[in-house]
């Protein structure tokens, strides 16, 4: 083939994968501005400030538990724990501090995140060192740490009274109009964003889910990094967990609960493949978005709450059933295109 | 075959070759795993004599495989999904389906005869969905699960809301939580008892269940062998789908509540179940005997816990999260030890060599 | 600059290699030759720190090495490239390249600027046009091999190892593949090139060396000798050490294939198997020869023409069609399509007839038994139960498994892909034999083979194919090597 055919032909194949990427994205920001457009429609409250600052805020700690699982199905694996991680961490923050009312803030931060990077630490482990299944890993730990959860808690709860004011502030109060929750959720995605984006090791985890022995014969360390990825997704759940008990304030054993579908829905619809390999923790967060839109309208239109479960399922289907029929068509457009077998 | 080896091993003059015999055959019959599941239950029902005296009771046995009913139905028709090497995460949203829709028709006026095999068609459906998605259009069958597992229930809200219905007819409520012909087993014990028997023999003893091995073993050769592998696959997430309506109807009968909140959590029960029965999350290995033991050995530990005043009934959730990793784990474990031995044995003629 | 002296490698009771002596120096490019099951790839992974040999020695630059895994080797600047890419579809070429080794900048970031002049450089360097940012996914195979090479060159590998490179390459992109050897070898590297295709070898090689049976049996300047007898030393045994075909009455045409095409792969493809006769396809790997077997099984679907069985037309794309019409395949990967390794022998050979040896639903185990054990005393199987799985058998016993499995389904035709490839000579004979009686029997056998003495001690016909296409048939008296050979790479198109 000639010098500028070829240059021409990757050129083509770069676009062409671009441009899907980009319309998977667009989708999501175009399904965003219908819906609340439609919603607008019906009820204009909805676009009144407080409505959407409570948007907003349910978004946030989604698309900061959405940015942790992005990073681990990006390496090929799955986090359903991360709902029983959120739950632990929020009580243990709350319970934390209704005891001890000058603790100061960061500490209560730095603990919670702490508590859920070892929760993450106990799944990667059992994935890379152990070999079992991220499924069967998760799946186990997501009942372990709810059962360790209602263990601890005994039945009882959190309330709001008791924790002080400085903290349940960071739950409901802005800064330059900003709610805190969401320059939290915009800080761990610009964080995390980065570090996938230019960061040799955010770059391997790509490495591993497209290639998992590919990675291996090209010398990355993929059991460390995969464990990096289930110890920084526990790490965010566990600031998510914090976060909750500011926002909600009333905690008991069964915060976040379920939290895990929503939030492995919000990745997927975002974009990143279940297969590993491709995604963004910015698609991720778009997906979050998206999927508190949808519940925030439904209540707004007062609709059943009950349709939200099936949304959110049918969502996810829809997404990688999409992003298989186009995968197929992508490679097969690309493998016709280069194909010069004679005759 | 090992039996013969042990009997020709013998010493011709050993007066207890018999029962050494009889054991060995005993234990090739059963497979090391099964008699590993043996043991854990004899530990267990010690173990559980001891927390409460209540626990060896006829009674105990009753309540205990009662709860687990709805569970062990469908570790069956997940026995035969995990050995093809794929999995079912939607069985409980299926259930609870099934739950609500029998609540919905019965409060328009249906006779439970005619509900009963509606319910079993959404089954059948819901099952044929998950089969389609993973067959035809080639998506990993745990994705698929995730989305009907929210889906499906979901659905069941919708259908139902918030309601519950309570007034089933008693003939058929009794029938849910009865005993059968007046001993100690539940009449859900016995239908179990029969499925287990039938999904047994297809799994052990038909060709299409030894298809189901040797696609979850291998599914290019199986294919290039001339089987059906995207029938049979679908056929056994319909077969999932149909069991987990089964257990849905079960459940709402036996507990004379039929909702859309029923069985949370019965998915994680029902996998363990298998991955402890020794069925491998890979596909290709397992036997239905395996996963009969562990979910008894399951509902022991669940009752001694229950029963037990000191430890709380928090711990079941714990304890069948750390079964369910360790059924994995511990074989993983054994072998890379087992290989670490073997390595080191044959490192030292070799080091020579060199 | 790297030396192989007498190494050797075996797998429990399989000599892979023995004799081996190879060296390369800076700026030579050497074939390495011989049949398959020759030895070749064994030898490669020795030289890639991929399996450890177990006797000889090996030298870099003087210095005697011990490679314990592909890393050692890379560092010590062996680089090799396998048939299969190790790529990362999701990733741009540039970053495919540079993966684990990114160039860094300021605070640890990735300078995506210099990763992208780096990478451009190699290309540059390598004389190829490739966009650095565009993604793996949808490259062809060429492109491929040549991200990989370039990867290899990342690395300062002196060493390029490539395996097989032109077996799925067209005229054009062997060309410019030639280019990028040609550009590495001025540049100073030794590159180490296995192919099957001569005309290639003349081309570009400087020098050959030539493998047989495990052992290495030649080695020469490829300006000291000719294509033929080149091929002599390939081939070089005895024809009559093989077991040649028995006679047998050659009756009607069985299996008809009437002009099957599959885009991009074969095309045109008609030719008759009559009953009792043996039909060789053979070619270079990469001809399609598998493709057409698959596609006439119905494994794949053909996108043009139909094949018959018996005078009956054969639905496509369904496997159990065509097993109900009477066709066997056994195909050209024991372990992954042939046999369900973890099954046992008993359950492997009855996988084909389970329906038949059931009774009212369910499967008589003694049935299953006696089918399987049948069979193992035809074939002479040797094993130690039924209840084993395949596994534990050798390759010999293991591919008479696979041809019991078919054999039991009584076949009318019996396609067979490399039917003795990896196995040992004693089996190989048997098979042979096996195949003979077949034919005998009525059956009519496609076989498909690299092996030139398999091809020509077989065959009644020879239909040889090239890059997709038939390029000619030869009777059983006009088939010899050259004539094979000379169809197998294109230099002479059918009368």
């Amino acid at each position: 083939m000639s010098a500028p055919a070829a240059a021409a032909e990757g050129a083509r194949a770069r676009r062409l994968t671009e441009w899907v990427i980009r319309v998977r994205e667009l989708g999501i920001v175009v399904a965003l501005a219908l819906l609340i457009a439609v919603t607008a429609a019906i009820e204009p409250r909805f676009i009144e400030t407080d409505s959407l600052r409570n948007l907003a805020l349910n978004a946030s700690i989604f698309a900061i538990l959405a940015v942790g699982q992005t990073l681990v199905i990006v390496t090929r694996n799955v986090d359903l724990s991360v709902g029983s991680v959120l739950g632990l961490s929020a009580y243990f923050a709350g319970d934390l501090l209704s005891g001890n009312q000058g603790l100061p803030l960061p500490v209560v931060f730095a603990l919670g995140i702490a508590l859920g990077a070892a929760c993450g630490l106990l799944n990667g482990i059992l994935v890379t060192w152990g070999q079992v299944p991220a499924l069967v890993v998760t799946l186990g730990t997501l009942y372990m740490f709810r059962g360790l959860a209602f263990l601890w808690t005994n039945g009882r709860q959190v309330n709001a009274e008791t924790l002080p004011d400085s903290f349940l502030n960071l739950g409901s109060d802005s800064i330059l109009g900003v709610p805190i929750l969401v320059i939290f959720a915009v800080v761990v995605l610009l964080v995390t964003g980065q570090w996938l984006r230019d960061y040799r090791a955010g770059r391997e985890l790509y490495a591993i889910g497209s290639n998992p022995e590919g990675a291996r014969l090209a010398g990355v360390r993929s059991e460390r990094r995969v464990l990096t990825a289930f110890v920084l997704a526990g790490a965010l759940a566990g600031l998510g967990g914090v976060l909750f008990t500011a926002r909600f304030g009333t905690v008991d054993a069964t915060a976040g609960f379920g939290y895990e579908l929503t939030v492995i829905a919000a990745a997927v619809v975002g974009g990143v493949a279940i297969f590993g390999g491709t995604g963004s923790v910015y698609g991720a967060a778009l997906g979050a978005l998206l999927l508190g839109t949808i519940t925030s309208s439904l209540i707004v239109l007062r609709v059943e709450a009950f349709w939200q479960l099936a949304a959110v399922g049918a969502l996810l289907l829809l997404a990688i059933a999409f992003d298989r029929l186009v995968g197929l068509r992508v490679d097969a457009a690309l493998r016709r295109r280069s194909a010069r077998r004679a005759g | 075959m090992q039996a013969e080896t042990a009997t020709q091993g013998t010493p011709p003059a050993a007066a207890p070759a018999p029962p050494r015999e009889g054991a060995t055959r005993l234990r090739a019959a059963l497979g090391r795993w099964e008699a590993l599941l043996i043991g854990l239950i004899a530990i267990t029902l010690i173990a559980g004599s001891t927390l409460s005296e209540e626990f060896l009771t006829a009674d105990s046995f009753t309540t205990g495989s009662l709860d687990l009913s709805e569970v062990a139905l469908m570790a069956l028709a997940l026995t035969l999904v995990i050995v093809a090497a794929e999995i079912d995460l939607s069985v409980a949203s299926m259930l609870a389906l099934s739950s609500a829709l029998m609540a919905d028709l019965w409060n328009r006026g249906l006779p439970l005869e005619l509900i009963m095999p509606i319910c079993l068609l959404a089954g059948a459906l819901c099952g044929a969905f998950n089969g389609f998605l993973v067959t035809r259009l080639g998506l990993p069958s745990l994705a698929v699960t995730i989305g009907t597992f929210a889906l499906f229930r979901g659905l069941a809200y919708v259908v139902i809301g918030d309601e519950s219905v309570t007034d089933f007819p008693a003939t058929w409520t009794d029938r849910g939580f009865g005993n059968f012909a007046g001993t100690f087993i539940p009449n859900t014990i016995v239908l179990f008892a029969i499925l287990a028997v039938a999904f047994g023999v297809v799994l052990h003893a038909t060709p299409f269940g030894r298809s189901i091995y040797a696609i979850g073993a291998n599914q290019e050769a199986a294919y290039f062998a001339g089987l059906r592998v995207k029938r049979i696959k679908l056929t056994l997430f319909v077969v999932s789908g149909v069991v987990a309506a089964l257990a849905g109807i079960v459940i709402s009968l036996r507990n004379s509540t039929a909702a859309a909140n029923v069985g949370q959590g019965f998915e994680l029960t029902a996998i363990t179940a298998v991955l402890l029965g020794g069925v491998s999350i890979f596909g290709g290995r397992g036997t239905i005997l395996g996963v009969i033991l562990a979910l008894f050995l399951l509902g022991a530990i669940q009752k001694a816990i229950l029963l037990s005043e000191s430890i709380s009934s928090y711990w079941i959730q714990i304890v069948t999260g750390t079964l369910l990793v360790g059924s994995v784990l511990g074989p993983n474990v054994a072998r890379r030890a087992r290989e670490a031995r073997r390595r080191h044995a044959h490192q030292h003629p070799l080091e020579e060599g060199q | 600059m790297i030396e192989l002296r007498d190494a050797a490698k075996s797998y429990g009771a399989v000599r892979a290699l023995h004799d081996g002596n190879l060296s390369l120096r800076a700026g030579e490019v050497r074939a390495l030759m011989g049949e398959n099951g020759a030895g070749k790839s064994t030898l490669v992974k020795v030289l890639g720190g991929v399996v450890r040999r177990d006797a000889g020695e090996m030298l870099v630059d003087g210095t005697s090495v011990d490679f314990h895994s592909p890393h050692d080797a890379r560092d010590a600047g062996i680089a090799v490239i396998y048939q299969e890419p190790t790529l990362f579809p999701d990733l741009s070429v540039a970053e495919n390249v540079v993966m684990g080794y990114h160039p860094l900048g300021a605070l640890k970031r990735i300078d995506r600027g210099a990763m992208h002049r780096q990478v451009q450089g190699l290309l540059d360097r390598l004389g190829v046009r490739l966009d650095p940012e565009r993604p793996v996914r949808g490259l062809s195979i060429a492109d491929q091999q040549i991200v990989e090479i370039a990867k290899a060159l990342s690395f300062d590998a002196r060493v390029l190892i490539m395996d097989e490179p032109t077996a799925a390459l067209s005229g054009p992109e062997v060309e410019r593949l030639f280019g990028v050897v040609r550009t590495l070898r001025e540049h100073g590297s030794a590159v180490l090139f296995i192919s099957h295709r001569l005309e290639e070898v003349f081309a570009v090689c400087d020098t050959v060396t030539v493998m047989r049976d495990g052992a290495v049996v030649h080695d020469a300047a490829i300006a000291d000798i000719t294509p033929d007898e080149l091929v002599r030393r390939m081939v070089g045994r005895e024809l009559t050490a093989l077991f040649p075909k028995q006679d047998a009455k050659v009756g009607e045409p069985v299996l008809s294939v009437h002009r099957l095409t599959r885009e991009g792969v074969f095309f045109d493809i008609s030719f008759d198997v009559r009953a009792g006769e043996i039909v060789a396809l053979a070619g270079l790997v990469g001809a399609g020869r598998s493709e057409v077997a698959r596609a006439i099984f119905g494994i794949d679907r053909a996108d043009a023409g139909h094949v018959e069985v018996a005078g009956n037309r054969l639905a496509p794309g369904r496997p159990l069609a065509a097993m109900r019409a009477g066709i066997g395949f056994v195909p050209e990967d024991r372990r992954q399509q042939g046999l369900v390794m973890d099954l046992s022998i008993a359950r492997n050979t009855a996988l084909t007839r389970m329906r038949s040896l059931s009774r009212g639903g369910l499967i008589r185990s003694s049935a299953e038994n006696g089918l399987a054990r049948e069979w193992a005393a035809r074939l002479q199987l040797k094993f130690h139960r039924l209840e084993d799985s395949v596994g534990t058998l050798s390759g010999g016993n293991q591919q008479k498994v696979v041809l019991g499995k078919w054999l039991a389904t009584d076949p009318k035709v019996l396609i067979v892909d490399e039917p003795t490839r990896g196995i040992d000579v004693g089996t190989k004979a048997e098979v042979h034999r096996l195949m003979s009686e077949l034919a005998g029997q009525g059956v009519a056998v496609l076989m498909i083979s690299s092996e030139l003495p398999e091809v020509l001690g077989m065959a009644d016909r020879v239909l040889v194919m090239h890059e997709g296409r038939l390029t000619g048939e030869l009777s059983r008296a006009e088939a010899d090597e050259e004539s094979v050979i000379r169809l197998a790479t294109g230099q002479v198109e059918a009368a």
